[in-house]
């Protein structure tokens, strides 16, 4: 299991009252520097198998790895430490300066004021905020913004796995595109190993690395965007394709058209 | 006629000592009850087992009635007391401020636990995920994060809790704890309505003032402005050195307490006594308006130093005799038994506050009533007038049976109407208490009682067994025994009572004294 960022092996996950495995025997390895994105329809169990990773919930059975470590024998305080969460409702602290936010996990892990600052004010460039908004608090701030301040907030403490719950869901389709564009250069910049939970495959084959499509809680289809969209086996994951292939070709033929 | 109400006047000067006290204990219950019920909170928002048990307890805590709360924790405190006292020979003061403090620390608690688990029971669950998967322990996401999110629901708690503990407070009074309660519980009993709004008025002033600065340090930390939290911090300790500072100099250590039940005749006596005192350069203080058995309690565990209480009550209530019998055998029984509990009584005031049945004076001539044997007489022709309790009482019994007493009609009102009853003549006799000054207001005369059926209520001043043997003290004392007659009280009472040209209780213990002087 070494040489992966993260693994699962064989992991099921159960809720009391819930018939049926929420996981049922998943096993995924993810590479050091690999952008992975996970899809799959509401209650398919993404979210589930995200939330193993830093520990805010353990399988019932299977095990789960990062950096080689068994996370069962880590602190999960420490380890949500050094990994960057960006959570589906952003989750800013309301009561809380921009700045503050950001510097959430590196206050919990004792930097220096100095220093805390510093970094908030380079991560505020890193997502392309203005300086000032570090005094701000969220309320004042738009729903794109919030977002970046979210990413910014996953990324102060330097992890080198940043997990992703549908982040950027909520927004208008122009900031969308333009947060997503920045997010995958940070991730070859900072050379971070990336899952991102995502219901839209165009968002997923734009960005990712490697898909993985999750469907009742079992693994049924992953592969490149290139391999999916050759051609995939799952009936599931070729209806998934659809859209976004036919929104490729009509928007090819408007532009021949324009040509 | 420009010149301000003497009543006034009057009620500033017991201001600093009134208020003081009132701050000390709301302040102190407060602070109690924020302390125990902001952990209880916090551990029952996340606990549901914990929760709804905790809530039902405080919100019936919150159904009884503060005088009845107030009333509860003073047996409860005294049995506690004495099975220290048995146990570890250490007995703890029940009266006054404990049991005040406990039971507005109780009253404090529902709107502060409340609140907080309202408070963090209605955070975004997203966002204390978020607080964890930042990397916050359980303590840290409570203090950084829950807490300070839960703030302004748990301070409209502290200042709900805040509001209701000061108006409250004033109920301290009967148990013995000097508040603002006092100028409302002796301004009721003396029909001072100057002195009751005073009372009022002071105790929702403070109820503001605290109120405000609460929600200045409030919005302080919402709003991030040190210095509204630091101005409400100032705020709260000026107002409680305000209380603190006249509060304590009031309080030299040495100085006699004068205990006083709840109606006027015993404010005037408390008055004169503390008068009295202080012309022989000790310095006194009063507890104005104490129940009935509170006074006595607080007596004989040295609370308070000195009272005037009546022979027939002490009788019936504290040695539990039902037989009625005559005045010096009860005096000298209850000498001997109060004796054995370390009591001193001094000896008798030199009138007596009994039942008994009065007539007007020009219709008890025209009959030619001088005694209740005469009234049996004509009783079969005549209508009588009770408050609410004689016509139940004992004594009822006691006087009906022994002169065979069988009246035209009986009826019952609240003692005012009934000496309106006997004045306009729909009554010829009332049952009226022996020193009431109205008794001299409605020109009345008191029937004799020549079997003497009615047990005897002497006036008597007790002395605490602490100060039994303090000679300066006796000596002070001792002029006022046997100098009093009935008369003079009904005089001074009516002086305190009366609707024209009213005193207040000093006043009328002035005027007693000077009385007094000149015998």
């Amino acid at each position: 299991m070494t040489g992966h960022a993260i693994a699962f092996d064989h992991v099921v996950q159960r809720f009391p009252g819930v018939s049926g495995p929420a996981l049922d025997g998943v096993s995924l390895e993810i590479s050091q520097g690999e952008f992975v994105a996970i899809v799959g329809p509401s209650g398919s169990g993404k979210t589930t198998l995200l939330r193993l990773v830093n520990r805010l919930a353990d399988p019932v059975e299977g095990m789960v790895f990062v950096g080689g470590e068994n996370v069962r024998e880590a602190d999960p305080v420490l380890l949500r430490r050094r990994i960057g969460y960006v959570f589906q409702g952003i989750g800013l602290f309301p009561h809380m300066t921009i700045a503050e936010n950001i510097s959430i996990t590196p206050r919990l892990l004792g930097w220096p004021q100095e220093k805390m600052r510093g970094r908030a004010r380079e991560l505020l460039e890193l997502v392309r905020l203005p300086r000032d908004y570090e005094s701000r608090m969220p309320d004042e701030l738009s729903g794109g913004e919030r977002q970046r301040v979210g990413v910014a907030r996953a990324l102060a403490a330097s992890p080198k796995i940043v997990l992703m719950d549908e982040p950027f869901g909520a927004l208008d389709p122009v900031t969308r595109d333009a947060l997503t564009q920045d997010y995958r250069e940070l991730h070859e910049k900072l050379g971070l190993t990336s899952v991102m939970i995502t219901h839209d495959m165009l968002e997923a084959l734009i960005l990712a690395d490697r898909i993985v499509v999750l469907q009742d809680g079992k693994i049924i289809e992953q592969g490149t965007p290139q391999a999916l969209a050759r051609g995939a086996k799952h009936a599931f994951v070729r209806e998934l394709m659809q859209m976004p292939e036919r929104h490729a070709a009509r928007l090819a033929s408007i532009l021949e058209q324009r040509a | 006629m420009k010149d301000t109400d003497p009543r006034i006047a009057e009620a500033f000067a017991r201001l600093p000592e009134y208020f003081g006290n009132h701050v000390l204990l709301s302040l102190s219950a407060l602070a109690l009850g924020i302390a125990i019920s902001l952990p209880l909170g916090i551990l029952a928002a996340r606990n549901a087992k914990l929760r709804w048990p905790l809530l039902a307890v405080a919100s019936l805590v919150q159904t009884i009635p503060g005088l009845a709360l107030l009333a509860l924790f003073y047996p409860l405190l005294l049995g506690l007391s004495n099975l220290t006292a048995m146990a570890f020979n250490a007995p703890f003061s029940a009266f006054g401020f404990l049991p005040s403090l406990l039971a507005l620390t109780l009253y404090s608690m529902l709107p502060v636990l409340r609140n907080t688990i309202t408070g963090l029971n209605g955070i975004d669950p997203a966002i204390i995920e978020a607080a964890q998967g930042a990397g916050m322990t359980p303590a840290q996401s409570r203090r950084m994060v829950e807490l300070p999110l839960a703030l302004p629901v748990i301070m409209a708690g502290v200042r709900t809790a805040a509001v209701w503990v000061i108006g409250t407070a004033t109920l301290s009074t009967p148990v013995g704890q000097t508040s603002l309660g006092n100028y409302i519980f002796t301004g009721l009993q003396t029909q001072n309505w100057v002195s009751v709004l005073f009372g009022c008025v002071a105790a929702a002033t403070l109820a503001l003032v605290v109120d405000q600065l609460l929600a200045l340090m409030e919005s302080g930390v919402k709003r991030r402005k040190r210095g509204r939290i630091a101005a409400g911090v100032l705020g709260l300790l000026l107002v409680t050195a305000a209380a603190l500072v006249p509060g304590y100099a009031q309080r030299v250590s040495g100085s006699y307490v004068i205990g006083a039940k709840t109606f006027t005749e015993q404010f005037v006596l408390a008055a004169l006594i503390e008068q009295r005192l202080q012309n022989a350069g000790l310095h006194a203080t009063r507890r104005d308006g104490l129940g009935s058995t509170v006074a006595f309690d607080a007596l004989s565990n040295n609370e308070i130093d000195a009272y005037v209480d009546y022979s027939g009550t002490l009788w019936a209530t504290q040695m539990g005799r039902k037989d009625v019998r005559p005045r010096e055998e009860v005096l000298r029984e209850l000498t001997k038994w109060l004796e054995g509990k370390g009591v001193l009584l001094l000896g008798g005031m030199g009138f007596e506050n009994s039942y008994a049945l009065a007539m007007k004076r020009s219709r008890a001539a025209e009959l030619g009533i001088k005694n209740i044997a005469d009234l049996a007489r004509h009783a079969p022709q005549l209508a009588i007038a009770a408050d609410y309790e004689f016509l139940v009482r004992p004594e009822w019994a006691a006087v009906r049976d022994a002169y065979g007493l069988q009246f035209r009609e009986q009826r019952q009102m609240q003692s005012t109407f009934m000496y309106e009853a006997v004045s306009t003549g729909e009554a010829d006799v009332i049952s009226a208490f022996s020193s009431d000054g109205r008794i001299k207001q409605y020109d009345l005369v008191v029937l004799e009682d020549p079997k003497q059926s009615l047990p005897p209520y002497d006036a008597i001043l007790l002395v605490s067994p602490k100060r039994a043997k303090d000679a300066k003290f006796i000596a002070a004392l001792k002029p006022l025994i046997g100098a009093i007659d009935v008369e003079l009280i009904r005089e001074a009472s009516l002086l305190a009572d009366q609707a024209e040209n009213k005193q207040t209780p000093e006043g009328a213990a002035r005027w007693l004294n000077e009385k007094i002087g000149k015998r």
